[in-house]
């Protein structure tokens, strides 16, 4: 049994918020410069120039790549052995965002209530996932999620007659009906299986997932590149004003499902895919 | 076409700007999103007058983050602009004639955007780091219980931007894409 103190964790938390918000990661950076080689419409290579000397600037003056900071999303690894010491687990998750989103300047996006509203004052509370995981470590991840994107993400029940195809022309719909409004490029995550509730988590761990990985299993990998190809043919472009990038990345995740269904969820994201971990 | 735009938008030069045109706009802008919006509309029905004048301005869709010691803002890039599409036409009933924002508007809006000459322009979603360096000073006019969405007027040079929509409803989400494709032919 390995003890882990509720204010080491708040620490992590409070660093990864502003080191997400400040820095992408390189798998993010590379895909975009990638694009950009490959870019041949003309106002499309000056929206993704704008887009890299963008998150330079970020990286420079230590400054958010977005001003929206996102509600933070915190994902927790949690090894069996592990014993969480010296207080309530949440409550040491939300000082570390509280103390992030302070220190780091940046915006407070959170309302209390989804219908009456009202903002909290200090981006919490976060919305936490955890996980048992053998072993006696802590591994954190911090993923900033805006909503011009999460907005645009979808989930459908289908029957399990639809098929592969079903998959493949509602992965294309979500992307053509989000259109513009994510700020393309995006990151596409989608997760196929499991159940209703699942499906979507599925998604939004796919857009945890470094965006130059693929999924274990080759029939899944080779319908990332598929769908990622299938998208950039669509011309929607940069920022919907034209041009072969409107995806940099897709992702996909999966579990075993019922004999009557076939859930699938996409979440979308722009280019400022955000995620930092650190083991504890 | 490249244009360097000074503002206030006047009729005559809002009517001079194409969809598709990359444009650095210096000037006088105001800021605002939802919650903004709807007191402004609300105000306005009340008869009551708006906390800035609205005659040619430029009403750029954004919460920024807070401004770090030294810094004039914090990041600043574009919402969502759809949100404030049920208060657009009102707000350009009244003057306002330009918008910033990123994403596709209501065809209401486009038919009050060729009533009234108005100009939708696009500043690049996810560039707050960016668009940021073009904003000169900033200062409160309203709202500040509202925060990020408080109403404020900020001073802008050469900020870079596309004009998404012109006063003639031409549409750069349509025209741009589908010129495009017909070229990958």
């Amino acid at each position: 049994m390995r003890e882990i103190h509720v204010s080491q964790i708040a620490d992590v938390i409070e660093k990864l918020c502003i080191e997400a918000n400040e820095h992408l990661p390189s798998d993010v950076k590379d895909a975009i410069q990638d694009c950009r080689a490959c870019e041949d419409w003309d106002i499309a290579k000056g929206v993704l120039d704008q887009i890299i000397e963008n998150y330079e600037i970020a990286d420079q003056q230590n400054v958010p790549v977005c001003q929206d900071t996102g509600m933070a999303c915190v994902f927790l690894e949690i090894g069996q052995d592990v014993h969480i010491s010296g207080g309530d687990l949440s409550k040491a998750v939300n000082e570390g965002v509280r103390r992030g989103y302070d220190k780091g300047y940046l915006r407070k996006s959170v309302v209390a209530d989804p219908v009456r509203r009202g903002n909290t004052g200090d981006n919490t509370p976060a919305m936490i996932y955890t996980e048992i995981v053998p072993g006696d470590q802590l591994m954190i991840t911090v993923g900033p999620k805006g909503f011009g994107s999460e907005n645009m993400s979808m989930i459908r029940m289908f029957k399990p007659s639809a098929g592969l195809q079903g998959i493949k022309d509602f992965i294309l719909e979500v992307v053509e009906t989000a259109g513009p409004n994510p700020c393309p490029p995006m990151v596409v995550g989608v997760g196929i299986g499991g159940t209703f509730d699942k499906a979507a988590l599925l998604a939004k761990k796919a857009l945890m997932r470094p965006i130059d990985t693929e999924h274990q299993d080759s029939y899944y990998a080779e319908l990332e590149k598929e769908m990622l190809e299938k998208i950039n043919q669509l011309g929607i472009g940069p920022q919907g004003f034209g041009g072969k990038t409107t995806a940099i990345g897709l992702n996909i995740e999966t579990l075993p499902t019922h004999i009557a269904g076939m859930p699938c969820a996409v979440n979308i994201n722009c280019h400022v895919t955000r995620h930092k971990s650190e083991v504890i | 076409m490249e244009k360097h735009v000074q503002l206030p938008l006047t009729e005559e030069l809002a009517k001079t700007l194409k969809a598709g045109d990359r444009v650095f706009l210096t000037g006088t802008i105001f800021t605002s999103r939802d919650a903004g919006h709807k007191r402004m509309c609300e105000a306005l029905e009340r008869g009551e007058e708006l906390p800035f004048d609205p005659q040619d301005a430029t009403i750029y869709y954004v919460g920024p983050t807070p401004a770090k010691p030294g810094q004039v803002i914090g990041s600043a890039g574009p919402t969502t602009s759809g949100r404030m599409d049920a208060y657009a036409p009102t707000m350009m009933s009244v003057g306002a004639r330009g918008m910033i924002g990123k994403g596709v508007r209501l065809p209401e809006v486009v038919k009050a955007m060729k009533k009234y000459s108005g100009v939708y322009f696009g500043a690049i979603g996810g560039a707050g780091a960016l668009l940021a360096k073009c904003i000169k000073s900033s200062k409160l006019v309203a709202y500040e219980d509202l925060g990020a969405e408080a109403l404020r007027e900020l001073y802008v040079e050469d900020m870079p931007l596309v004009v998404i929509i012109d006063s003639e409803g031409n549409n750069l989400y349509e025209d741009g894409r589908a010129a495009y494709l017909e070229q990958q032919k």
